[in-house]
């Protein structure tokens, strides 16, 4: 939570707030990925709120597949995605950046070599 | 430079290189609060829009009217939750946004607290409220934070179909008996003026159109929004064959341009800070709607914790 949020609740300006009734049984986040079509691999959609799996799916379903967007859905409870921290981008993908090597086009053929 | 300078600055370098902000970069509080405030905003807006419609989807004059308005409710129902979900990727929980709303620290577009007096507003509502929304949501596509963005791409695509929907009702009744036509314009008439105030206080009474121009959460003012749509529904009342209620509307040839008459600002303010016509009943039916749903909600719950429960017993022995 950000600091700022985090302050504005210790300071009580929310007031007639029925947040500590609600927070104790809330329903947990889900992402949502849905594939397509076949052929297709499951492409994130977004996320939505749902009691368990199967009601995660029945509200993917109509959240996110109004207009015969997929035919199938993936949910997994978004707690349980481990995610890599954008501060690490440099590190994790500067790498990559002067390897020209690994790409076809590094290599010079003659151009009458044929199918290579 | 302290780190905090550096950061924002590099931030600013970022949007100005017309990247996009993911949840998890780093952002200025204050950039990070004003998307809060808009997004919920919108969401609410959208929830909140169910409400004058769902009145008439008993009342629809026939059944093809009433499929085409129950799947607009659906999809406002359903942008609404894009927009939840992408307002909570700011780190606010979906329970404090409906607070907020239910306690009147939020606030939803002032257009649905008019009501809605007979079949003709539905399509009012569709051309007018609806075309507004598409003209301030279209420009949003591009907006900095990502999330937001990839949400109004959805909502775009699917809006059109409420704004067309709207225009041929409008054009059935138009072509129907005097007293139909008569009904869509004294629709236009009541939906005319709320409409123009649907893109917000005019620039230079605008508090946060500078800081989100800069930081690409807008990408044009609200005047300019509000031109290009009277520019663009005009022409389109003239198809229909009514007339806005405005006596000074005038067509510019040289810039191209309707000049339109002067908004009431009195009364836009009035209906922001809560003495619309329907503030309190929207207000109130959320509240009520929220409330009675508090046991399936918890019912759910129960039931989905008892499976679990069961789930981690069988696993055990």
């Amino acid at each position: 939570m950000p600091q700022w949020l985090m302050q504005k609740k210790r300071a009580g300006r929310i007031h007639k707030s029925k947040l500590p009734e609600m927070e104790k049984r809330k329903w947990p986040l889900y992402e949502v990925f849905i594939r397509s079509k076949s052929g297709l691999n499951h492409k994130h959609v977004g996320s939505l709120h749902a009691a368990d799996p199967h009601m995660a799916i029945q509200n993917a379903r109509d959240v996110y597949t109004r207009r015969q967007e997929g035919i199938s859905i993936w949910v997994v409870e978004s707690k349980f995605i481990t995610a890599s921290n954008p501060e690490d981008q440099d590190m994790l993908f500067d790498p990559a950046i002067d390897k020209v090597y690994r790409h076809p086009t590094f290599y010079n053929l003659p151009d009458d070599v044929k199918h290579i | 430079m302290s780190n905090t300078e550096y950061f924002e600055k590099r931030f600013q370098q970022r949007i100005d290189a017309d990247e996009r902000i993911e949840p998890r970069d780093w952002m200025p509080d204050s950039y990070r609060k004003t998307l809060i405030r808009q997004m919920s905003q919108h969401a609410h807006s959208e929830v909140v829009g169910m409400l004058p419609e769902g009145n008439w989807i008993t009342r629809a004059p026939s059944l093809k009217r009433k499929l085409a308005l129950l799947a607009k409710v659906q999809d406002e129902a359903g942008h609404g939750l894009y927009l939840y979900a992408a307002t909570e990727t700011l780190g606010i929980d979906r329970e404090e946004l409906l607070d907020q709303l239910h306690t009147g620290q939020a606030k939803y577009s002032s257009i649905f607290n008019y009501p809605t007096l007979n079949w003709a507003d539905i399509g009012a509502i569709g051309w007018l409220v609806d075309g507004a929304a598409i003209m301030n949501q279209i420009p949003l596509c591009r907006c900095s934070f990502g999330p937001y963005a990839r949400a109004m791409v959805r909502i775009c695509k699917e809006e059109s179909f409420h704004q067309r929907q709207g225009f041929e009702i409008m054009m059935t009744l138009c072509n129907g008996t005097k007293e139909q036509k008569a009904m869509a314009q004294d629709a236009l008439n009541r939906w005319w003026w709320p409409s123009l105030m649907m893109f917000g206080p005019s620039d230079k009474d605008s508090t946060h159109s500078a800081q989100s121009m800069k930081w690409k959460i807008k990408r044009f003012t609200n005047d300019e929004l509000r031109q290009r749509f009277v520019d663009i529904t005009v022409p389109q009342a003239d198809i229909l064959g009514i007339r806005v209620p405005d006596p000074d509307l005038k067509y510019n040839s040289e810039t191209q341009q309707y000049k339109f008459g002067p908004i009431d600002w009195d009364e836009f303010w009035r209906v922001v800070h809560g003495d619309g016509p329907c503030n309190k009943e929207r207000l109130e039916a959320r509240i009520k709607a929220h409330e009675k749903g508090k046991w399936v909600r918890d019912a759910a719950m129960a039931y989905a914790e008892k499976k679990s429960r069961q789930n981690t017993q069988i696993k055990v022995a």
